[in-house]
């Protein structure tokens, strides 16, 4: 048996980053995230790593582009507030094709908003991070232990595509304790970076970090490049979980904590006879088509489970081409959805479309 | 049960559970003690507060001395408007719920001079092996001598709070004993009680001292 620790989300991140390597962290304090930077501020010092409490979230996104230019590993965190501030920052390292890992702990919005838990930066995350064509990998974790797992693969997977991860948490899996066994965590082998800026030895031509290029060609062929790159990763690098898919005629889909209240209510229905399932993406960006497709062969109805007004609800409409309905179960403004409300939806679903039996 | 001195300050590492053992010692000491408060004087965390537990406290008769902004979402530091209450009034029992770490001990700066001059109270520190930072228990006494520094006070005793959540069963808790001792010989403070969940309570009742039932947990 592993020997295991209790840790809060955010404390998970930043121990499995350092696991996995990083030994830059820059970020500004904001709830309900500020453990990751407190646990970097006392951490760090004490393995030569180096915490820099920023000026702003903006100071800390272009100081992590800085360390990504040298090829070293390199996170930031922040909540959604912060992350809208870090948008520039994101597509900036987008365009100079750097690696690094960008937390962002939801809270509910827009504006200011609230520090109670959300999911309503799954547009931002997923689609507009910030200007220009670009991606992110976006992992999203429904336990403490999946916080540290993310992060490594996260920083892996960052690496491999030189490009950024974002973990899409939320306020529940940040501030949550949780027993995390670390010692089972796996840090890809190293990736060799040839294009980092660390000296030419006057062994060979500059490297250079940019992303400004005012010959449209150039910067048309990069972009064109980079997205053949993104469609190796929607090839290679989706994940998710089903969760009693086989003889499901209705499939709840959710990630994050509305993936843990849907268990408890898929369970419920189950008792009640309804046959019922779940798909639950982890990798958000790319989204898992295969298993939608695959659903709407079956499935009679999916519900679409969110902390937000209705934003991963068009992905699953585009993976199952609208072959059945979709509706809406959310919670808004840092409320969640309780298991309750989750069955109320899944017995609706089935009344309507004949799947209970 | 042993004896507890009129104030009863908990103080230790961000998440050792110091907020669970306040509520739970408050609980036990209404039992022989006619008036009881908590006073939650957390400027760290903006959530899991003693106020979570205000219903209990109403049921027992425990006055709950926290600010007014706890639990509201209004995310700033502030200390209970009625905390002098905790030295003014000698004829409460207190328990004082510290915020975590040496930035949360900073708070008692505040009430630290007549804590010390009416000389009737316990620093207890609240200590979980299984909080990564707090694993060995060398990390455990540097973070111990943080909150020392930042509160001017200096810990009386250790309260074992060793637990993995959920996950909390009686080897976890009996292998801590050792590691709290050695807490213990390196502060040079008593180890005042390991606490178990009152579910486990029964298994280890002859097998650990001064063992202490955790009935209530916080609400997540």
């Amino acid at each position: 048996m592993s020997d295991k620790v209790l840790m809060k989300g955010n404390e998970a991140i930043a121990e499995a980053a350092i696991i996995a390597g990083c030994r830059h962290y820059f970020g500004y304090p904001i709830t309900p995230q500020t453990e990751i930077a407190a646990y970097m501020a006392k951490r760090m010092p004490k393995i030569g790593g180096c915490f820099l409490q920023a000026e702003s979230e903006i100071a800390a996104i272009n100081m992590v582009y800085g360390v990504a230019s040298t090829g070293k590993r390199v996170m930031t965190s922040s909540s959604s507030p912060g992350i809208s501030l870090k948008g520039e920052g994101l597509s900036y390292l987008a365009g100079a094709d750097l690696p690094s890992l960008v937390i962002n702990v939801q809270r509910g919005g827009p504006g200011l908003g609230g520090i109670q838990p959300s999911q309503s930066d799954y547009f931002q995350a997923t689609r507009a991070g910030g200007h220009g064509d670009f991606r992110m990998i976006v992992l999203a974790p429904a336990s403490v232990q999946e916080m540290a797992e993310l992060t490594v693969k996260g920083f892996d997977l960052a690496d491999k595509y030189r490009m950024t991860t974002m973990i899409l948490a939320d306020g529940t899996m940040g501030q949550m304790m949780e027993p995390v066994a670390l010692d089972e965590l796996k840090v890809g082998a190293p990736i060799e970076k040839p294009w980092a800026t660390v000296g030419t030895k006057m062994e060979r031509e500059h490297n250079i970090v940019n992303s400004l290029f005012l010959d449209p060609a150039a910067l048309e062929k990069t972009n064109f490049e980079r997205y053949d790159r993104y469609k190796t990763i929607e090839e290679n690098e989706v994940l998710y979980e089903e969760y009693l898919m086989e003889d499901a005629e209705i499939c709840v889909v959710a990630f994050g904590i509305a993936a843990r209240v849907s268990k408890n209510a898929i369970d419920e229905a189950r008792k009640q006879g309804i046959k019922v399932g779940m798909i639950r993406p982890i990798t958000l960006w790319p989204f898992p088509v295969a298993p939608f497709k695959k659903a709407a062969e079956h499935c009679k109805a999916f519900i679409s489970v969110e902390l937000s007004m209705g934003q991963m609800i068009e992905d699953v409409r585009l993976a199952t081409e609208c072959k059945a309905p979709v509706t809406l179960c959310n919670r808004v403004g840092g409320m969640i959805p309780s298991p309750e409300q989750v069955l109320a939806s899944i017995c609706e679903a089935a009344k309507t479309n004949g799947g209970a039996n | 049960m042993r004896n507890f001195k009129r104030i009863t300050l908990l103080c230790g590492h961000y998440g050792s559970g110091k907020t669970n053992v306040a509520v739970n010692l408050a609980l036990h000491l209404r039992k022989t003690k006619d008036r009881v408060a908590v006073a939650d004087l957390d400027i760290v965390n903006p959530y899991f507060r003693t106020k979570d537990s205000r219903g209990a406290f109403e049921d027992a008769g425990i006055r709950l001395i926290c600010s007014e902004y706890a639990n509201t979402n209004v995310d700033i530091p502030a200390l209970p408007q009625d905390m002098y209450a905790v030295t003014d009034d000698r004829s409460l029992h207190a328990v004082i719920d510290v915020g975590g770490d040496d930035r949360g001990a900073l708070a008692l700066g505040r009430i630290v001079e007549p804590i010390l001059a009416e000389n009737n109270y316990e620093m207890l520190a609240v200590i979980n092996s299984s909080r990564p930072l707090t694993h060995t228990p060398e990390d455990t006494v540097e973070v111990l001598r943080e909150i020392e520094g930042a509160s001017g006070m200096k810990f009386t005793g250790l309260v074992n709070n060793t637990n993995l959540g959920r996950e909390t069963d009686a080897d976890v808790v009996l292998k801590s004993v050792s590691y709290a001792e050695t807490v213990s010989n390196l502060m040079k403070i008593p180890l005042v009680m390991t606490t178990v969940p009152a579910e486990i309570f029964p298994q280890l009742e002859r097998k650990i001292d001064n063992l202490f039932p955790l009935e209530l947990q916080k609400k997540l």
